[in-house]
């Protein structure tokens, strides 16, 4: 286990653990976000190669209500 | 009264039907309604959706936002926006610098890509300079629409209603300049007309087709129409109609007024005049005067 910034939080993950798996677990629809990785963009094709590393800054978002 | 700009329009429109108006054109997008509307600040979706109909508009403005993790209600707003019908603009709303407003229009332009959306090519740039009045951070940006504009993005850019500004986010590529009419959710309405009628008066001197939205501040359906008749391509804004006692009518007279004043700066308004001029016969009166 390590720690990562998810969303600005901390958050205890598996070793190993990809992009996909984690949004997965945190039970993020992945139909409308967008996921960046240590300020950058992560493509969604690249969701199951990228795998998360200890001390990284997930950012998982989507679309609100905005004027 | 710009000629220039009324004769683009009057090549551009069939005169045997005075009353159909052109499409609104940014960039690459074309839009028939020439309201823009917001999603923000409805008690509920449902009645966001409803009112967004009821605008007959064909483009919404959406935030960026972080996934809400841990109390999710299971909704997400584009359950309730047809992607077929409208085209989503995403903004960065929030944001107070430059690096901040590229960053999210990245994330808004990765989502719109996975969702197809035509909307994916375009921003709406807000980068503020204070969270009281909500004005916009002239300097950040200037420096956000190049960036922008250098990553391949149409910036529609939100500003005051400062005419030099307006000129200089034109030079710098923004596909659209859009002044507030007031600070943000404040609807005082259009508080400078002569500086909007100055922008617009620049902004066109060289392409009469360069559009300028005005973006904020409106109140009510007659704010909207008095931006039309100033000469206004299109008006966005929000919480006039989310926060209205009734959404969905106020919606239907935002389209209403959206109509009711492009059509009017069509037709050409009188001249105001200190005296009055009759309206019947000065010749055949049977009456007397007093003198």
């Amino acid at each position: 286990m390590f720690t990562i910034q998810f969303n600005g939080q901390p958050k205890q993950i598996e070793d190993g653990i990809s992009v996909e798996e984690l949004l997965l677990s945190a039970g993020v629809p992945t139909k409308f976000c967008a996921v960046e990785l240590n300020l950058e963009i992560v493509p969604k094709h690249e969701y199951r190669s990228q795998i998360v590393k200890a001390g990284d800054a997930i950012e998982v978002v989507t679309l609100v209500g905005g004027g | 009264m710009d000629h220039t700009v009324n004769r683009i329009i009057d090549t551009e429109l069939n005169k045997n039907e005075p009353l159909v108006d052109g499409p609104l054109r940014i960039g690459t997008h074309s839009l028939n309604s020439r309201l823009i509307v917001g999603t923000g600040k409805y008690d509920t979706l449902d009645l966001m959706r409803d009112s967004l109909a009821a605008s007959h508009s064909e483009c919404v403005t959406v935030a960026v936002r972080r996934e809400r993790l841990y109390d999710r209600d299971g909704k997400n707003l584009l359950d309730y926006i047809d992607l077929s019908r409208y085209t989503l603009l995403p903004n960065t709303a929030g944001c107070y610098n430059a690096i901040d407003a590229v960053r999210v229009a990245k994330l808004g332009r990765e989502i719109l890509r996975s969702l197809e959306n035509p909307g994916a090519d375009w921003v709406k740039l807000e980068v503020l300079g204070d969270s009281k009045t909500l004005l916009p951070d002239p300097i950040a940006t200037l420096e956000a629409c190049q960036r922008l504009v250098d990553e391949g993005f149409q910036v529609l850019c939100y500003t005051s209603d400062d005419p030099i500004m307006a000129v200089r986010l034109k030079a710098a590529g923004a596909a659209c300049v859009m002044p507030a009419g007031s600070p943000i959710g404040s609807g005082q309405g259009i508080l400078n007309p002569n500086n909007l009628t100055i922008i617009l008066e620049y902004l066109k001197s060289d392409d009469p087709t360069y559009p300028v939205i005005v973006d904020a501040g409106v109140g009510t359906a007659s704010d909207v129409a008095f931006a039309f008749e100033l000469g206004a391509d299109g008006v966005l804004l929000n919480t006039a109609i989310a926060h209205a006692r009734q959404p969905v009518r106020m919606a239907a007279a935002m389209h209403h007024a959206t109509q009711a004043g492009r059509l009017a700066y069509l037709a050409g308004r009188i001249p105001k005049r200190l005296y009055a001029q009759a309206s019947s016969p000065e010749e055949g009166t049977i009456t007397s005067r007093p003198w």
